[in-house]
């Protein structure tokens, strides 16, 4: 099968289904002329033209709420971001109005959307721009949010985002644009809402999702030579949560772990330790174990920020941990 | 424009009273606590309506507003026992029951909302007409804002982008003087609000908020000019709103006299003493035109108090179009 690039891979979904469908188009900062600012949009103004891929000024607020507007009359927008901490100056337009219009409007008016960008840490670029913000947009209902790991997930998720007819939050990573896999020339689409098992292994589940999950594989890689087995299942998509794959894989290994680069305080690991201790109770063999960033802004010098981010090292710990080895 | 007429003017009467009238029975319900909530109410700035319908092509052209948005969807052909009924929070309401006094919504007749966040419907606005610029129509969108939202940032985004573009919209500053207690003049070093927009070069001007020709004339400018590819015009309506910004406001950052000051160029009474003096109408048939409206304004109440309230499955069947969104599980 052919290797291709995770830019490459979001390219090729936004493409394709903008071929197949007049009323998609893209806005954002710098996803025409410059080919993005990640080059995950690299040749679509040639092919697309000025209508459907759009240049704006750096105003979140306004191209968001544009974007949201255009949906009453028809169009199917992708809204880039050139990192999702950059959407907090226009939130307002995600929480108030792309996730409530249908709801608020008693189901007149849905909001088909994608919210697309990179998300969490990128290198030493400290406070502001090390942001995860999954856990708040998939505290709130309306949305829908996906975080895949590699280029063929997101492929084909994005393609069932830009299908999907509710506002979607779609996150990637700088750290991932550049990474490579496999992804077949033929379409294919992947649903919103399924967890996968990348790993089978019967001693202990590892949960985990976006670009952090790597740090798992390499545990799981020195924990097998030591002689234990590691589950890993890659939610995907963070709302809706698959809660059956990860009980059905607790109820099998009797042990979790979490890791998810966020901050700890009320995440998406909080709500799936609540999840499990409420429907499996009976088959945890140890407390789960969360494995999440330090409850601080991030900072810059890379002997701290290496002290911040979870790594393999932390997994391995936590696993061990669970198996009280 | 449609030449302003003998009938313009029974119309402008008729709808006007019937939108006072319905705000008024909304205040009164709501003090017997029918109707909850926030409650802003419209009454006093009824030309700057009155005035914009005669320009528009209904069934067309879109309109958003914030939350001071009961009657408009009534002017644009929505049914006033079906709004009546939002508010009462009952299962024929405009949106069911869900949006309530903020949010009234009518795909239908082009009315988008029913907006709670100032200043958050204005991008909206400028995107639906970005919307129809996109599919090829040559609809207007009428974007609605107070003066309060002026100061927002979500005004100057949306008005770059809109020049930037050359979007098919009329932004529409309505304003009442007040941003809840705050006067204008508190809020910024001038007074004048239509001259933000010429830091974009919009066409940019004042309009007297009262009469609904001075309106109506402002409205078909802009809305021609938007149509023909012209691009974005920006008016600021000067009215007033005799009530509190909402049901639980004591007023104390204005005075009497100033209310009764603006009474005087109340915009009903300036159509009906036209009215009179060019005798469009005997008595007899503006005492009928009163009745009709006080006739209707009851069937509304009527309407909603018989009316079922929603079944609970509509709480989460407005969220999504997936039929089968896994919501978690919630009370034992």
């Amino acid at each position: 099968m052919r290797t291709i690039q995770f830019r490459e891979a979001i390219a090729e979904a936004m493409s394709e289904e903008m071929r197949k469908d007049e009323r998609i188009y893209l806005m954002g900062e710098e996803v025409a002329e410059y080919n993005g600012a990640y080059k995950a949009s690299k040749g679509m103004l040639d092919e697309f033209g000025e209508k459907r891929v759009i240049d704006t000024p750096i105003a979140e607020l306004g191209f968001a709420g544009v974007a949201v507007g255009s949906t009453m009359t028809g169009c199917r927008p992708i809204v880039e971001y050139m990192t999702f901490n950059f959407c907090l100056v226009g939130i307002d337009q995600i929480i108030n109005n792309a996730a409530k219009i249908r709801q608020m409007s008693g189901g007149q008016f849905p909001c088909p959307i994608v919210f697309r960008g990179p998300t969490a840490s990128a290198g030493q670029l400290a406070a502001t721009h090390s942001q995860a913000f999954e856990n708040w947009f998939a505290n709130t209902p309306g949305l829908k949010v996906i975080v895949p790991s590699n280029p063929y997930d997101a492929k084909g998720l994005l393609k069932a985002a830009i299908r999907d007819d509710d506002p979607v939050i779609f996150m990637e990573s700088e750290q991932m644009y550049g990474d490579k896999g496999e992804v077949p020339e033929e379409e294919y689409v992947l649903p919103i809402g399924v967890a996968e098992i990348k790993r089978e292994g019967k001693d202990v589940t590892i949960v985990s999702f976006g670009k952090i999950i790597k740090e798992a594989y390499k545990a799981a890689d020195e924990l097998t030579e030591e002689g234990i087995s590691c589950e890993i299942i890659d939610l995907r998509t963070v709302r809706p949560l698959d809660q059956k794959t990860i009980l059905d894989s607790v109820k099998k290994t009797n042990r979790l772990v979490i890791l998810e680069e966020a901050w700890p305080f009320g995440n998406i690991s909080t709500e799936i330790t609540y999840q499990v201790q409420s429907q499996a109770f009976d088959y945890l063999d140890a407390p789960v174990e969360k494995i999440n960033t330090a409850d601080t802004p991030a900072p810059y010098s890379p002997t701290l920020l290496a002290e911040w981010l979870p790594n393999k090292d932390d997994v391995i710990k936590a696993v061990k941990k669970v198996l009280y080895k | 424009m449609k030449k302003i007429t003998k009938q313009t003017y029974l119309k402008w009467y008729e709808d006007m009273l019937l939108w006072r009238k319905f705000e008024d029975k909304l205040a009164a319900v709501y003090i017997q606590q029918k109707v909850r909530g926030f409650l802003h109410l419209y009454n006093g700035q009824e030309a700057v309506l009155a005035g914009a319908l005669h320009a528009m092509e209904l069934g067309k052209d879109r309109m958003i507003t914030a939350y001071r948005n009961h009657v408009q969807p009534i002017g644009m052909g929505v049914d006033p026992r079906r709004v009546m009924a939002e508010l009462y929070g009952k299962a024929t309401g405009t949106s069911h029951g869900l949006g309530g006094s903020m949010h009234i919504f009518s795909k239908e007749k082009r009315f988008h909302g029913g907006h709670g966040i100032v200043g958050g419907q204005i991008p909206l606005g400028a995107g639906m007409a970005f919307g129809d610029k996109y599919n090829n129509s040559d609809a207007v969108t009428l974007c609605y804002f107070g003066d309060g939202a002026a100061r927002q940032g979500s005004l100057h985004e949306s008005f770059n982008l809109a020049m930037l573009w050359n979007l098919p919209v009329v932004f529409i500053c309505e304003n009442n003087g007040y941003a809840m207690g705050t006067s204008v003049a508190r809020t910024a070093n001038h007074e004048d609000i239509w001259k933000l927009g010429l830091g974009y070069e919009m066409p940019s001007e004042p309009c007297d908020g009262m009469d609904p020709v001075a309106v109506a004339k402002a409205m078909d400018k802009a809305i021609s000019r938007a149509r023909k590819g012209g691009g974005p015009t920006f008016l600021e309506m000067k009215t007033y709103r005799y009530r509190g910004h909402s049901m639980s406001d004591a007023q104390k950052y204005r005075t009497k006299d100033e209310v009764e000051e603006y009474k005087k160029i109340d915009p009903i009474t300036q159509v009906l003493d036209v009215i009179k003096s060019k005798k469009y109408a005997t008595q007899k048939q503006i005492d009928e035109i009163d009745a009709r409206v006080k006739a209707l304004v009851k069937e509304c109440e009527q309407f909603a108090e018989d009316s079922p309230f929603p079944e609970k499955e509509l709480m989460y069947d407005a969220v999504y179009e997936q039929k089968d969104y896994p919501f978690i599980p919630h009370k034992l």
